[in-house]
């Protein structure tokens, strides 16, 4: 009765789901006129402590809004209210990153076009949220001077979906003897040419020059075909 | 640790395209799996081993095809290989490339049917 099995292709990608979700958001971020920057990093690299900053200043002169993503709490949201700018928490339960799904659902009820720039903060993890496209135009990599210089060496496959990386807490760099030459080197060889920016939120080191990296990026970017 | 959802949203597909072939049976499902998808091979499997459990797919084995990391080299003008993932450099020239061709697959490429 039964005879060998015949192989049929599928060519389905496991993402598919998440890829269109991501996809329909990244036209939408565009149709709104609003650049979409996400954060990746393990926990405690600083991503809402950057966050804080960059969005109080960014008020000055723009519309930011932020999006943050955790487990369990709530905490990060009420730290970026304080800087009076719209700011929603995803809380994921059990899972270790976003998916697009849950950035749409966050969104609603949001006017798209009152914003200039939203962040999107990810679960801290360094492995998993590598396979989730969430519909950002730039996704920046936090890796901070406590963690040690190879971590782009153990992560690699996370600094290689990100398109900048940013080196934090500059200002302890010399108290944990952080080897600039070598963390560099490090990302260089898993991400050749990507852009790295050194950043202490607390001297306020790098700061405006990475904000205005991002007005640039978001001034030049190209148009989702 | 986000292999089991990986391993769900597998099922779901391939259910969904066995329903959509008239119900067939489904005798293997393959896999091509790149370094850079973010997904490792061993959690895949035993996360799927669990997803599959008590499912049609119970005794349907999950063949996983490891794709190389492949990238654009400028110096060669062609596809190459990488010295390894810790190390974007062209295995020919020595060029670091970062645009890359192979390497994030996460695919389910074909099944075996049951005739």
């Amino acid at each position: 009765m039964s005879t060998a099995p015949r192989i049929v292709e599928v060519r389905q990608n496991v993402l598919k789901h998440n890829d269109e979700v991501a996809r329909a958001l990244r036209r939408r971020f565009q149709e709104a006129g609003v650049f979409v920057v996400s954060l990746v990093s393990s926990p405690g690299a600083g991503k809402t402590t950057f966050l804080e900053k960059a969005l109080t200043l960014l008020k000055q002169q723009s519309r930011p809004a932020a999006l943050v993503g955790d487990l369990a709490t709530d905490n990060d949201a009420l730290r970026l209210a304080r800087s009076q700018t719209p700011v929603k928490q995803i809380t994921t339960g059990a899972l270790c990153h976003l998916e697009a799904a849950m950035v749409e659902r966050a969104l609603e009820g949001w006017s798209l076009e009152d914003l200039d720039i939203l962040f999107i903060e990810n679960v801290g993890n360094l492995v998993c949220p590598a396979s989730y496209d969430l519909g950002e135009d730039l996704r920046l990599v936090l890796l901070s001077v406590t963690e040690g210089e190879d971590k782009p060496l153990k992560y690699p496959t996370i600094f290689n979906s990100a398109d900048v990386a940013v080196v934090t807490k500059m200002d302890l760099a010399e108290v944990v003897e952080f080897d600039r030459a070598a963390a560099r080197a490090n990302i260089e060889a898993v991400r050749p040419g990507m852009r790295v920016f050194e950043l202490s939120v607390k001297t306020g080191q790098g700061m405006k020059e990475l904000l205005t990296y991002l007005r640039e990026k978001s001034a030049t970017r190209l148009p989702v075909s | 640790m986000h292999e089991l959802s990986i391993a769900l949203s597998i099922l779901d597909m391939v259910d969904e395209e066995a329903q959509r072939r008239g119900d067939v049976g489904v005798e293997a499902i393959h896999l091509k799996l790149g370094p850079l998808s973010g997904v490792v091979r061993e959690a895949l499997l035993s996360a799927y081993e669990l997803a599959s459990e008590q499912t049609r797919f119970a005794a349907c084995p999950l063949v996983i095809e490891d794709v190389p990391i492949s990238v654009y080299c400028s110096n060669c003008k062609a596809e190459r290989g990488i010295r390894s993932v810790q190390c974007f450099a062209c295995v020919e020239c020595g060029m670091p490339a970062s645009e890359v061709i192979h390497g994030r697959e996460l695919q389910v490429w074909a099944l075996e049917l049951a005739e």
